[in-house]
């Protein structure tokens, strides 16, 4: 079987300290030419426990360490809903410039007009991609964007002696909609998708009132479809004084295609660590632009990058503003390589992105449906959501298969989510997988679906070949071992 | 998972649309979670329950069931007020899986009009409602 998985030789590696031995060190001092003078005691002390090595141990024990991992750079992510895609190096280099690495946030202005003419820039180049007006760089990550951006229409309403209680979110958004609703005092009031998966006028028209203060959309959705009636919906919604978020966490899928302000979102904030190059995957950190139409531009998070002639300042000057929502500007790091990833690969290589992270997804729905059950059997965006109901004959579960694909080289999916559908595995391949690796990818699933009828026991005990095999995540969850 | 007709439904209970079980108990209603949902939920990891006084409507939110797959609410079967909870549930929640109509139950509710009981269904209504 051509597939990536195979066994190899993975080390044992013990804590820096029990690796320790008195008096070893990296490099041998020169000795000293001067007198020695004692420190002043009052800042001493005995008990730093620092780890003695050679250079050798310390460097084998950190290349163990990532061979015990699985990454992009090892292996096909296809992690539905978190855009796992292939990051090039070359916006790593950037970032990693002693000017934009090194640039102090405290500088002050005529220090800093390069790295203030790129967040100018990047917040010009987001606006040309969403439609918007105006684009906030702030926010920490997507979550953080979407407190912001409902921190926004919350100060919009507010401003127009109209506060509201409610906010709509469809069954299809994404898990933390919810949360930074209830964060700014509002309730959250599900809306059903339809039969389709995607959300109805009818149903938002029957939920939509003058007390509710607007909808959460994630378009595409959670099951990887386009909300086809959004500009309806988003009328439907205008019309009773709300206003329409939008999660921009899968804009992977309509880069260059569907700019979100053209279709009725009123506010809405990307993941510039999914779509526009940072890795992530290890908790961060991450950047959440949000961008908004004119209407709410004066409620943007300060302090605000301006241009005046040749020359970028901060301003705070925004009364109506929303205030500050990060420590100095936001996680510069993350924009660099945005900014470095968007010029590298300009607007027609945007399209093309989000063009093959479509068809890529298509083409490992079409090729795996006879072989795992799929709810909604129509061509889907840039991920899509698949079950274990065939496998449940033979008594296998969506964690078995997930589990077992670890053998086979590659990442498991996402599963158990979306909630929508029941046993969810939700496949994201990204534009980044070339043809011969999504051939693979599936030839893997059709095996492993093969060995739930024949082998079973071979998929409840994956994964075989890992370091680690099956872990006890119920006692890990019943009973949390917190310290070493 | 279990095949419907391997589901434990006891005759003398009542089923809501949710998938929580009531009965008499002392004159209040005890209520849990039933064979159907501690199955399909799999294996709980901890319970989230109100606290004794708290007052609910019929169909409010209750608490929360948390799994290594999902968290999901419960709700009230009926409208009425909070007088015990099951304590031992908070160092063992795998009693709800374990013994969902005993040792498992959530809470017990003082009902504000028992009769309300007449609004959820019995082992025949539900199990058809289940088989769809």
């Amino acid at each position: 079987m051509n597939h990536p998985g195979t066994s190899g030789l993975i080390f044992r590696e013990p804590e820096l300290w029990e690796k320790s031995r008195a008096g070893r060190c990296a490099v041998s001092i020169p000795g000293s030419d001067v007198e020695t003078a004692p420190l002043n005691q009052e800042f001493t002390r005995d008990d730093v426990d620092l780890p003695e090595l050679y250079e050798v141990d310390m460097v084998r024990h950190y290349t163990r360490l990532s061979q015990w991992n699985f990454g992009i750079d090892s292996g096909m992510y296809p992690l539905g809903s978190c855009t796992m895609k292939y990051n090039p190096k070359t916006n790593e280099a950037q970032a990693s410039r002693d000017a934009l690495a090194s640039v102090h946030p405290l500088a002050g202005e005529p220090y800093t007009q390069g790295a203030l003419k790129l967040m100018y820039d990047l917040e010009r180049q987001l606006s040309a991609i969403t439609g918007y007006d105006a684009v906030t760089l702030q926010p920490a990550a997507g979550a953080h964007g979407e407190l912001t951006g409902m921190l926004i229409i919350h100060a919009y309403h507010e401003k127009n002696n109209d506060q509201r209680s409610k906010v709509l979110i469809p069954d299809t958004a994404h898990g933390t909609n919810p949360a930074s609703v209830t964060l700014c005092g509002y309730e959250a009031v599900n809306v059903d998708s339809g039969e389709e998966g995607i959300l109805t006028p009818e149903a938002v028209e029957a939920v939509m009132d003058e007390d509710t203060a607007g909808i959460m959309v994630t378009n595409p959705n959670t099951l990887g479809l386009f909300e086809r009636n959004i500009r309806e919906i988003a009328d439907i919604v205008h019309a009773k004084g709300g206003l329409v978020y939008g999660d921009g966490a899968n804009m992977n899928a309509i880069m260059g295609i569907v700019k979100p302000a053209d279709i009725g979102i009123d506010v809405m904030h990307l993941n510039l660590h999914k779509t526009f190059s940072t890795p992530h995957g290890g908790g961060g950190p991450g950047s959440g632009p949000v961008g908004v139409t004119k209407a709410l531009e004066p409620f943007l998070p300060v302090p605000i990058v301006e241009k005046n002639g040749e020359n970028y300042t901060l301003t705070c000057d925004r009364p109506d503003s929303i205030g500050r929502l990060h420590t100095f500007y936001g996680h510069f790091g993350i924009m660099v390589r945005a900014y470095s990833y968007i010029l590298s690969m300009g607007a027609e290589g945007l399209k093309n992105a989000s063009q093959y992270a479509v068809l890529n997804a298509n083409y490992l729905k079409e090729s795996l449906k006879e072989t795992l059950n799929l709810p909604f059997d129509k061509p889907c965006m840039h991920e899509c959501v698949f079950n274990d109901k065939k496998q449940q004959a033979y008594h296998i579960s969506t964690m078995d298969i997930a589990k077992r694909l670890l053998d086979y080289g590659f990442h498991p999916p996402t599963v158990y989510f979306p909630l929508v559908v029941d046993g969810s595995f939700m496949l994201e391949p990204t534009e980044t997988e070339s043809r011969e690796t999504l051939d693979q990818f599936v030839q893997a699933v059709q095996a492993i679906s093969r060995e739930a009828a024949e082998t079973p026991d071979l998929l409840h005990s994956a994964p075989n070949l890992t370091k680690v095999t099956r872990l006890d995540e119920v006692s890990a969850a019943r009973k949390p071992c917190l310290k070493g | 998972m279990k095949e419907l007709q391997d589901l434990n439904l006891p005759e003398e209970l009542k089923y809501s649309k949710d998938h929580e079980w009531a009965k008499k108990e002392n004159g209040n209603i005890r209520m849990g979670i039933d064979d159907y949902a501690q199955d399909q939920l799999g294996e709980i990891v901890f319970v989230e329950m109100p606290e004794v006084g708290d007052t609910f409507s019929q169909g409010d939110e209750v608490g929360s069931l948390e799994s290594v797959k999902a968290v999901s609410e419960f709700y009230a079967p009926l409208s009425g007020e909070v007088v015990k909870i099951n304590e031992e549930l908070e160092d063992s929640p795998e009693l709800v899986n374990q013994s969902c109509y005993d040792n498992g139950w959530i809470v017990e509710i003082k009902p504000d009009d028992v009769s309300e009981l007449e609004n959820l269904m019995d082992k025949k209504a539900y199990y058809d409602m289940l088989k769809g």
